[in-house]
This record gives C-alpha cells, sequence and structure tokens, in this order.
C-alpha cells in the first residue's frame, strides 16, 4: 500500500472524469451541497440516508449496502473516487466504510471538495444517471471497526487517539463548533487517550500531510508503533480521516476506527471519563 | 453589506441564546457578500476548532464558548483572518472583507 494506492490529486481526477471504470462519489456532511454543484459525473451518497441503518443506531447491513450500490451504478471493479465537503471527513468515513464491505479499488481525492473549490475548477449540478450494477459486497471486515467493550478493555493497553478538538478533547465543548453545543451525554475524553486533531494532519487545504510530516506528527503525540490503535472522535467521521492516516498512508496494522465514538461513549453508564475543565 | 443595519444569524429551532456563544457574520470582498468561502475557527492556541462555508448571503455561524478565537478565511478570491474575543454566552457578530 502506498500513497498512490489509495490517494489521487485533483489534476488526476480533471483527467479521470471520463475514464471508464472510474466513478467519483461526493459524501458530505450537508448533504444539499452536492446539488449546487458537482464534480462533473459523481454520485451523491447521503451519509445518514443511505449509509445508516434509520431505526438502530448502525450501518445498513450488507444487503442494504449492495442494493444501494447498485442502484448508484457503482460495480465491483469500479475504482471509486471519494470527495466531499468539510476537509473530506465524510468522504474518509465512506472510504472506511468501502473498506468495511470489502470493496477492492477505492481511493480519496486529496484535499476533497475544498481544494477541488479553491483551485476554481468547475463543477455542475448536471443530472448524473448511471446503468444499475448487481454489487456483492462481502461480510464486514472487523478488523477495522472498534466496539465499546474493546474501547473500554484497551484503557492504558492499546493506543487510544482521540482526533476532536482539543475543546472537545477537554470537556469545553460536546461538538464541533459548527454545530450546536446541547447534547445529553458527558463531556471529556476516554482516560489515556492521546488528543491528536485530525487537523493537524492536514494542511489547510484540506490535502493531507506528507507522509514524513504524518510519522513525524504520531511519534512526537506518543503512539507507540509497538501496540494496537484505536482512533474515536465523537460521531467517527473524522476519525476515519485519522484512520486513513495512520492505516492507509502510513500502513500501521492493527488500526481500528471507533464509529460509535463519543456519542456513545459519553453516554455509557459506569465507564471512566477524564475531563480537564 | 453597505450600511445595512446587522441582523440576528438565522438560528435552528431550540437554541438558547442565554447558554450559547454564537460567532456569526458575513463574508465580503469590496462590499459584496462571498458565498462559497471556507471559514475557519481557531481556538486560543491556534488549533482548527471547526470550518463552514459561507451561504449563498455570504454567512457563516459557529456555535463556540467563551474566550479568545481567531477566525480565517480561504477563497479563491483572497483571504483574510481576524482575531475575536467572546467575554460570555450571546451573539458576537464579526465582519470578514477579504484581502
Amino acid at each position: 500500500m502506498s500513497r498512490a494506492d489509495v490517494l489521487v490529486s485533483a489534476d488526476w481526477a480533471e483527467q479521470n472524469l471520463n475514464t471508464p471504470g472510474v466513478v467519483f462519489v461526493e459524501v458530505d456532511e450537508d448533504t444539499s451541497a452536492y446539488d449546487g454543484g458537482h464534480i462533473a459525473g459523481a454520485v451523491k451518497l447521503d451519509w445518514q440516508t443511505d449509509l445508516q441503518d434509520q431505526v438502530r443506531r448502525d450501518f445498513v447491513n450488507k444487503e442494504q449496502f449492495e442494493a444501494l450500490l447498485s442502484a448508484k451504478g457503482i460495480g465491483n471493479d469500479d475504482t471509486v473516487v471519494l470527495y466531499g465537503g468539510n476537509n473530506n471527513w465524510f468522504a474518509a468515513y465512506a472510504y472506511w466504510y468501502f473498506k468495511l464491505y470489502g470493496h477492492g479499488d477505492v481511493k480519496l481525492l486529496d484535499g476533497g471538495r475544498k481544494k477541488w473549490e479553491l483551485d476554481g475548477r468547475a463543477l455542475t449540478a448536471d443530472a448524473v444517471s448511471r446503468d444499475k450494477t448487481d454489487y456483492k459486497a462481502k461480510d464486514q471486515d472487523l478488523s477495522i471497526r472498534a466496539f465499546r467493550d474493546e474501547v473500554v478493555d484497551a484503557i492504558g493497553k492499546k493506543n487510544l487517539v482521540d482526533v476532536r478538538s482539543p475543546d472537545e478533547f477537554s470537556g469545553k465543548l460536546l461538538a464541533p463548533a459548527h454545530l450546536p453545543q446541547e447534547q445529553s451525554q458527558r463531556a471529556g475524553h476516554i482516560p489515556t487517550a492521546l488528543n491528536v486533531p485530525w487537523s493537524k494532519a492536514a494542511n489547510e487545504d484540506g490535502t493531507f500531510r506528507s507522509d514524513d510530516e504524518l510519522a513525524k506528527l504520531y511519534g512526537d503525540e506518543g503512539l507507540d508503533d509497538g501496540k494496537d490503535t484505536i482512533a474515536y472522535c465523537r460521531i467517527g467521521e473524522r476519525s476515519s480521516h485519522t484512520w486513513f492516516a495512520l492505516h492507509e498512508l502510513l500502513g500501521h496494522q492493527n488500526v481500528k476506527n471507533y464509529d460509535g465514538s463519543w456519542t456513545e461513549y459519553g453516554s455509557l453508564v459506569g465507564v471512566p471519563v477524564e475531563k480537564n475543565v | 453589506m453597505c450600511g445595512a443595519p446587522s441582523q440576528s444569524p438565522a438560528l435552528p429551532a431550540g437554541i438558547d441564546i442565554e447558554k450559547e456563544t454564537v460567532l456569526y457574520g458575513a463574508v465580503s470582498k469590496a462590499g459584496a457578500p462571498v458565498p462559497g468561502a471556507y471559514v475557519r475557527l481557531l481556538d486560543g492556541t491556534g488549533e482548527f476548532t471547526a470550518e463552514v462555508v459561507t451561504s449563498a448571503t455570504g454567512d457563516y455561524r459557529f456555535f463556540a464558548a467563551p474566550g479568545a478565537w481567531t477566525l480565517s478565511v480561504l477563497h479563491k478570491d483572497g483571504k483574510v483572518r481576524r482575531e475575536v474575543s467572546a467575554t460570555g454566552p450571546g451573539l458576537v457578530e464579526v465582519a470578514l472583507e477579504l484581502a
């Protein structure tokens, strides 16, 4: 695995908009962004309605994922290039999600929508339709997904990386500051977690920092290469970004994303919590 | 915006202004609102806290907390950076002009 296998530049994307077998997929938190303008030919995935079960708090199951990708016209052999707003948070989440269901060739557009827009590259509101496929997913690869009991057991043993902002980590804020702060769960973080905000892995235009910079960042913060790692944030999207940096770019083994993240952990009864404010 | 009276930000239902610290305003260039600008909120140490894209009317909004903050804006037509301090809960308007 190398950077070129998992990350494409905006130049590459622009040159491959019409390449057969390459499908661009936009995934946003603000799901209206796509409708206002998207990369030509890109299809849209809604991280809430498409990727989450609408009753239980969990992902759509394998059959639902197959139906979703089939309807979007994505085939098993396609190269899927994901991008989105918010510095690719939800695109990185979708990347991890595609890997969870075993898709072969998936890549992130470095810098996502932000870099694309700052470069002044073209967006279009033209409707996109693709022929349906018969997509077959694999069972979830649980080597990259952590659940709550494993996280509690990891305290003091594995690397726990809290990738939220320092104010969320300390307990000053409960959510990123573009979201309302009123929530019922406790504020703070999991004891022994390192606080390495996802943003330290990115440049201001949304592109990832170089492999050397990333290796230095996590080394300096005290991440122990010899231990397994679990990354978490508030709902699992920013931690997907860090999971991507650690697992896909730096090639660390045994890195999991805890998608339950703080909205689950901070609501559990009886677990230890640290708060610094 | 051309001397128009400042307007309160549009807030989601159920927001308690007595408790929330809302930083808001509009991004403009030569007096005209700039939609699609990337507005980043940095904390007192310069660390990233949140980022939004301005609306069709150039507006942005953050739910922060009392304290010192920096607003940093990127757009293909310019950028701007401003320090701001919020003394307590309530509305804090910061107009941002691209240079």
